[in-house]
């Protein structure tokens, strides 16, 4: 027989009669047929097929779509509400079904809901620029003596935003923002600190911030001139009509040329203020790196493109203005790009933001996370159904004899599962709002960041998901259901057609207990290295220490007041807090070898310090007491740092009285510490650190304190500091707490991971839990009869349980190692000073998922190897 | 009036649908204006305005006969209405009108 000539595809054609109005169906269908042929002979098969698909589709307009007829939609009206009369029924019947899917589907919709949520907001910012596709913000690559920085800052020179727009065409304008401009502002005998950013005039071109108040083309065009927002001018006049009057910032006076409305909440940059750049050409005019082109870390600069402008072409003369300017520094290239307004809060992870920024990286690892925990649900949801087919088969026997259409059938169950998901929409709105106020918490700037407001637009995505969910999850079982020929239906086939997908349920439930192993067991390591990074033994101790910020104020003033308190043992100042990622860094010359030098790092302490937080000397002693402003003369090391420079051959007692110079000044070494954490513990920077001295030039206070009730103790300091200073809130932590903050990553990890994790095996257990109620339901009849025979109730028991142990064997035994491997080998190597894995974090999870299940299945199977065999048998 | 005038694609094809004759549907309408006009001309865009022009009145239609191409489906023929044929003549004069009225010297530069 001659081999038939391959066809279009067969869905594309029934897609096509479906849609195509009748009139126009038969030449269309041939005309597409002619092109068919036509290009299976110049292009071959699969790309015809592909033509003939794309071309169906394009062919799907106004005029080739058929109208709906007035009498099909009648009877698909009724059809509708008939679906759903016996979806109700059917849902009520099978409460344990029912319940099973609602619940599973619910609590996954949550997160998914809490998803939705959080994209709306993300993808909400900065539309309200009214030219916001036409904004881009210049970003910089740093690049020395041939070493690039990886990824782009941010920020760029102040010199590239004042130059751009002559050097490059296609540009409308140009904005730069400049940090460094929050202070304190005075007003008559207020005082407010407030935040805000040094900007040029054209900002109120460029960006959608309206002026309540004054002209936004000169607001901020002469040096000295500022504008509030408007809660701002309330806070610090109690009115908002301020325009003209002056302020005091750091001892210049400032005119008030403008009030605008507060920035709104989805806005990448936040501020209560912004001062005229021109301001710094005065300020700043004896600082020589203000406008150098290497100066890449302190402005950003926002460019407007003029309408219609090529990305491409901008870039290629962004590369010849940067090659052009890289003549004015020395072995440094700096590559300029820009980056669409839209792109900064979902964009890649940069350096030098202007804000809290949300980032892919995290954006993709939450959706994978909500998209996995999701089709988790909806398996479950297919795999119960498909179960349950044996006592359905005989209701859609009945409704095809009676006449239903293939597409009517698919239609029932579709309409049943999209209820039983509008369902679990109520269910998983509830845990959403309760689960809102702990996700935001989770990390501070997520609360920044995000509202998670619900809004009609909102609740409508809500709705659409689950619709979406519901059609998703009830597809295939429909599909399958409306392939039961009625005749077979009541044959008794219906046994082996049940039984018909169990391979592939098998692989679905190794596949949601592997994901369970996987999330608990994660869980678990994370949660150890938390645990393990905040009782790390720093080398140093912290216990009951209060470091509080001087915010400006004078520390010796501060000590003599606190020293009054009798819980009061012991005060320090420090420059820093070690041990929570401060750092500073220092140029320190080697004295063996003055061309050999290097970087150190550095903390400025007076005499209390070293020994309130009991630092081990390893030779030499403790700073003395010196006046203040007196010449800085010692230093103390630590023992890193001699053997890294080599002093006295590292040896820490012949080290002692060596000399060193820092900072341009010959400075003694008079005691050596052991090694301690400067920076973080899970940090390798920060490893050689030299102790300098100072006295009264602290920016905290270290408060060791001694006390039975540590609230009121604090309430009385913060009692003594708004003595002080009435105008700073009072901002002190205990130690060991600043410690744990550090490590909030860490912390939120472990909060979400623990979150899902339950949302895992408590799906997986559902799922599991629906799976052995039907399977041993529908071995009942095999059960009694082995049970008359003489059958134990133990032997029954592992007859029937047997399966169900090997999945989760196979399931543990490809999620265990194969998440030991990832930490062991990818994870915990990147960590500094991690933990290593050990057995009870490896298996504890694993063991507890497991035993619930075991529980469940012998919990099931008990009940059916205990009926009574005289019933079951009697029923035929 | 609205019925009357057409674009310069509608033109184009009522234009092929009489150049055609007897032998004119869509594929072979598409591949002679593809030839002719020298331009790419896709299926989908001369599907519509057939319809569109057949919905003016300017086309009539109707089915052929199966053959064993095109997987069995009858092709669709079109004529051009008198209506069509009178909207062509008026364009044809409009135009003529136009051209009449240019000076020789004005296009000569080309």
């Amino acid at each position: 027989m001659e081999k038939k000539a391959p066809g279009p595809p067969k869905w594309a054609e029934k897609f096509l009669e479906w849609y195509c109005r009748p009139e126009l169906l038969e030449d269309l269908q041939g005309d597409l047929h002619e092109y068919f042929e036509r290009n299976l002979k110049k292009k071959g098969t699969r790309r015809a097929r592909f033509i003939y698909v794309l071309d169906v589709l394009k062919f799907f307009r106004p005029y080739t779509l058929r109208k709906p007829h007035l009498l099909n939609m009648v009877i698909n009206m009724l059809m509708l509400a008939s679906y759903i009369k016996t979806s109700r029924r059917n849902i009520v019947r099978n409460k344990l079904f029912s319940g099973i899917n609602i619940f599973g589907l619910g609590v996954s919709m949550s997160v998914g809901l809490v998803m939705i949520a959080m994209l709306m907001d993300v993808f909400s910012y900065d539309n309200f620029h009214t030219r916001n596709d036409r904004i881009y913000r210049l970003i910089s690559r740093f690049e020395q003596n041939g070493h690039a920085n990886s990824s782009f800052f941010a920020t760029s020179s102040l010199k590239a935003g004042l130059s751009v727009k002559e050097s490059v065409n296609g540009i409308e304008d140009v904005v730069s923002v400049r940090g460094g401009f929050s202070g304190d502002l005075e007003f008559e005998d207020k005082k407010l600190p407030v935040s805000g950013y040094w900007a040029n005039e054209s900002f109120f071109n460029v960006f959608t911030f309206p002026l309540v108040q004054g002209n936004p083309v000169t607001a901020l065009q002469k040096p000295f001139q500022l504008v509030l927002t408007e809660s701002t001018a309330l806070k610090l006049f109690g009115t908002k009509d301020v325009v003209g009057k002056t302020v005091t910032r750091a001892d210049r006076q400032y005119l008030v040329a403008g009030i605008m409305k507060d920035p709104p909440v989805f806005s990448h940059i936040k501020f209560e203020m912004l001062g005229s750049l021109s301001s710094l050409d005065v300020i700043e005019q004896d600082n020589p790196d203000l406008l150098k082109w290497d100066n890449v870390w302190d402005t950003w600069t926002y460019v407007l493109l003029d309408e219609g402008v090529g990305l491409d072409k901008i870039k290629a003369n962004l590369d010849q203005f940067a090659l052009k300017e890289d003549r004015t520094v020395e072995n440094t290239h700096i590559e300029l790009d820009l980056q669409p307004l839209s792109d900064i809060m979902t964009g890649e992870n940069m350096g030098n933001q202007i804000g809290p920024t949300f980032g892919k990286t995290l954006l993709r690892i939450f959706m994978a996370l909500t998209l996995v925990l999701l089709l988790s649900a909806c398996f479950n949801y297919t795999n119960l159904s498909v179960a349950r087919a044996l006592s359905r088969t005989k209701e859609v026997g009945i409704r095809k004899t009676i006449g239903a259409f293939k597409s009517q059938i698919v239609g029932q169950f579709i309409v049943e599962s999209v209820i039983i998901s509008l369902l679990a929409l109520v269910f998983s709105f509830l845990l959403f709002i309760l689960i809102r106020p702990h996700f935001l918490s989770m990390e501070s700037s997520l609360q920044q960041l995000l509202r998670l407001e619900l809004s009609p637009g909102l609740v409508l995505c809500f709705l659409g998901f689950a619709i979406l969910i519901g059609a998703m999850a009830g597809i295939v079982p429909a599909v399958s259901f409306s392939r039961i020929s009625a005749i077979a239906a009541f044959k008794d086939m219906m046994a082996t057609s049940a039984m018909k997908g169990i391979s592939m349920r098998k692989v679905l439930t190794v596949f949601q207990y592997s994901i369970s192993i996987i999330a608990i067991t994660s869980t678990l390591i994370i949660f150890k290295q938390y645990r393990h990074f905040i009782h790390y033994d720093l080398g140093f101790r912290t216990e009951n220490i209060l470091n509080i910020k001087l915010q400006g104020n004078d520390a010796q003033l501060l000590t003599n007041e606190l020293n009054e308190l009798s819980e009061v043992q012991n005060i320090s100042q420090s420059m820093l807090i070690s041990g929570i990622g401060h750092y500073s860094g220092i140029y320190m010359k080697n004295p063996n070898d003055p061309l050999d030098s290097g970087t150190v790092y550095f903390n400025t302490v007076n005499e209390n310090y070293l020994p309130m937080h009991s630092h081990t000397f390893l030779a030499g002693r403790n700073f003395n007491p010196k006046l203040v402003d007196s010449l800085e003369t010692e230093v103390i090391v630590n023992q890193e740092v001699i053997r890294r420079f080599n002093i006295a051959d590292g040896n820490p007692s012949d080290a002692v009285g060596q000399t060193v110079e820092v900072d341009g000044k010959e400075l003694a070494i008079v005691g050596v510490i052991g090694d301690f954490e400067y920076g973080k513990a899970n940090n390798q920077t920060g490893k050689e650190v030299i102790m300098r001295y100072a006295n009264n030039k602290a920016n905290y206070l270290n408060v060791k304190i001694q006390s039975r009730d540590l609230p009121s103790t604090y309430g009385k300091l913060e009692a003594i500091w708004k003595k002080l200073d009435p105008v700073h809130p009072f901002d002190a932590q205990f130690y060991n707490q600043q410690i744990q903050e550090g490590f909030k990553g860490f912390e939120a990890s472990v909060k979400v991971g623990g979150f899902l994790s339950l949302l895992v095996i408590c799906i997986a257990t559902i799922g599991l839990l629906g799976m052995v109620v039907f399977t041993t339901e529908f071995r009942l009849k095999e059960v009694s009869v082995r049970k008359v025979l003489g059958s134990s109730e133990f032997g029954l028991i592992s007859l029937l349980s047997k399966g169900f142990f090997v999945l989760l064997l196979i399931a543990a035994g490809i999620s265990i190692p194969s998440t030991f491997l990832f930490f062991d080998r990818v994870m915990l190597p990147q960590i500094p000073n991690s933990s290593p894995l050990q057995l009870p974090e490896m298996f504890l999870g694993s063991f507890v998922v497991l035993l619930l299940a075991l529980l469940m299945i012998v919990s099931q199977t008990l009940k059916v190897a205990r009926t009574n065999p005289a019933e079951v048998l009697n029923r035929e | 009036m609205k019925g009357t005038n057409i674009g310069e694609f509608e033109e184009l094809v009522l234009l092929t649908v009489a150049a055609l004759m007897e032998e004119a549907y869509s594929v072979a309408i598409c591949d002679e204006l593809s030839e002719h006009a020298g331009r790419e001309v896709k299926l989908g865009v001369v599907h519509a305005v057939l319809n569109r022009l057949q919905e003016k009145g300017l086309l009539k239609s109707q089915l052929g006969e199966a053959t064993k191409t095109r997987g069995g489906k009858r092709k669709r023929f079109y004529q051009v209405t008198n209506t069509g044929k009178a909207a062509l003549i008026k364009t044809k004069e409009v135009r003529d009108v136009l051209w009449n009225r240019i000076p020789h010297l004005t296009l000569k530069g080309i």
